[in-house]
């Protein structure tokens, strides 16, 4: 059976997937939030929308491999492929409900840095943010992906490319923010949530020991249930249906291997 | 301005002088110019200041060849890989200034451009390092106080845009994604077309929808067929993904060896398209119904 065994990426399609509504549109950017909407709208949200930066809006999963959102799949039978100045406008206007971001280093407040870190007393030059910054500052919410790794997890982060909660409270409202900003991060560990805008943990993933999760941050990371009294849960494992999906989607584990 | 436009690369390619400001890689990952980045590579036009919003490898190798004193972009790497090896060396070794903006702004600056205007504005950015930069202004608007960022407009001397078919006149369908392709063609001085096919004329005029670029802007065009390869052309080819990835491992410590195979090794194009053995032919072709205009 497909959910006997499944990889952590897997585990973090299907978690992703279920942040999607039926009937949202979703801007989708690159790699597993790509498949996570393919999962998505076989699935539960039959009637969630993607749009992509590049101009591309779609309605249903591609039928081919996709490494990047502009491959020849997710252009065939698209709903429309547009150009960037329609889709951001739609995401300025407040018309796009979720937005998926990654991260090289995430803070407590779910600000993003993929712009420079630091390396010991070197600096690393990182590409830069492409449409993050946009998404993070527009779309309705924001659910974030990234590996689970202590190095990424930081009290402040070097550069702030994508804005999450800032400093806590109502710190984007503040700034003028438009949208409501990260609502979820994923790893390969764990289900966060955010709550006054700081970070929490919600769920561990099978197998992950409790205790586990909050020696990997440099701060003293808050649970459900000390922000609304509810226990730690176990993140749902991937269904059969989703499992085959994803490996449908991903042949080869390009992405979920 | 003759009606017909059509040039070899090599002299389309001479037109631009070092110290030019060129944008390219406007539609993302699709149907990246690579086959003129190469010319640029071939005749060593330096100083350039880079536009774009991401660029896939394209600004990578302009970089790794010495060419770029500035970028103003929004994501300079592989796509497939992640990094660009020679931006990253060139950054942290100090040799390359980079103002860094998001793909909406970039998308505004030309808009802006193309408009005339000296800016405009966006409730992106805020609270974020990259509005912080000199290149921004943040304002409150003068109708409702709104906090806004002010973004310059950029008015490059060069777009060059790879398309799927332009009359010698430099009219041009293109489709599939366009991501800021018009803003880039309408704000810039000078713009270079590439194509994977010169056609008459009254094949453009037949679907005059589809018609993205239009020959006053245009100053030359080159067919080349698989001018963007490893970038998808749609209705052409496919990605090449495995070309992105080996191009990762190959510049992971120096640009030369790879260049002097793949830019300097090669006599053009055609040359070029002979070193690729894998099958990037799009298989199932989808044709569009058809559309009808009437008189």
């Amino acid at each position: 059976m497909a959910s006997e065994g499944y990889t952590p990426r897997e585990l973090m399609v299907s978690a992703a997937a279920r942040e999607i509504e039926d009937g949202d549109v979703a801007f989708v950017g690159m790699r597993l939030p790509l498949i996570a909407f393919q999962v998505a709208v076989s699935t539960h949200a039959p009637n969630a929308m993607s749009v992509f930066e590049s101009g591309v809006v779609r309605d249903d999963p591609a039928d081919g491999f996709l490494h990047t959102m502009c491959d020849l799949p997710n252009l065939n039978r698209a709903v429309s492929t547009t150009h960037m100045g329609d889709v951001m406008g739609r995401l300025a206007r407040g018309d796009v409900d979720v937005g998926f971001l990654g991260g090289a280093e995430i803070d407590r407040y779910g600000n993003l840095n993929t712009t420079r870190v630091r390396a010991g007393d070197r600096e690393v030059r990182l590409p830069g943010s492409g449409g993050a910054c946009d998404i993070a500052c527009m779309a309705g919410r924001t659910v974030i992906l990234m590996a689970h790794e202590p190095r990424r997890f930081v009290e402040r982060v070097e550069y702030v490319t994508s804005p999450g909660h800032g400093e806590g409270g109502d710190w984007r409202e503040r700034e003028g923010l438009p949208g409501g900003g990260p609502a979820a991060l994923v790893t390969t560990k764990a289900t966060f949530g955010f709550e006054d805008g700081e970070l929490h943990l919600r769920s561990r993933h099978p197998g992950v020991e409790a205790g586990e999760v909050a020696a990997d941050f440099p701060w003293e990371l808050r649970t459900s249930e000390d922000v609304c009294d509810e226990p730690v849960a176990t993140t749902g494992t991937p269904t059969d249906e989703e499992l085959d999906l994803v490996r449908e989607f991903d042949p080869d584990g390009f992405w979920t291997g | 301005m003759p009606r017909d436009k059509t040039t070899g690369m090599a002299e389309a390619v001479s037109r631009m002088d070092a110290g030019s400001s060129v944008a390219a890689g406007l539609a993302l990952e699709h149907a990246v110019p690579f086959a003129a980045g190469h010319e640029l590579v071939r005749q060593g036009i330096d100083d350039l200041t880079l536009v774009g919003p991401i660029s896939d490898v394209l600004f990578d190798q302009l970089v790794g060849a010495g060419l770029v004193s500035r970028i103003r972009a929004a994501w300079i790497g592989n796509v497939s890989a992640g990094s660009g090896y020679n931006f990253r060396r060139a950054v942290e070794g100090g040799a390359l200034e980079v103002e860094n903006h998001s793909n909406l702004s970039v998308s505004l600056a030309l808009r802006a451009a193309s408009m005339g205007v000296p800016y405009l504005p966006t409730r992106s950015l805020l609270g974020s390092d990259i509005a912080a930069e000199p290149q921004f202004e943040v304002a409150e608007d003068p109708f409702e106080g709104q906090r806004v960022v002010q973004v310059p407009a950029i008015a490059p001397d060069w777009a060059v845009v790879h398309v799927q078919r332009a009359a010698p006149t430099g009219d041009a369908h293109l489709w599939g994604n366009a991501g800021i392709t018009y803003e880039a063609v309408r704000a810039a001085d000078h713009v270079l077309v590439t194509a994977e096919e010169v056609v008459d004329e009254s094949v453009i005029k037949s679907d005059p929808s589809r018609t993205r670029i239009t020959r006053e802007q245009v100053d030359a065009v080159v067919e080349v067929p698989f001018g963007a390869h490893p970038s998808p052309v749609a209705g052409h080819y496919d990605r090449d993904n495995e070309f992105f990835l080996e191009y990762a491992e190959a510049t992971r410590d120096g640009f030369d060896e790879w260049a002097d195979e793949w830019i300097h090794g090669v006599d053009g194009r055609e040359e070029y398209r002979g070193l690729i053995d894998r099958d990037l032919s799009v298989t199932e072709p989808t044709v569009a119904a058809e559309v009808r205009y009437g008189q």
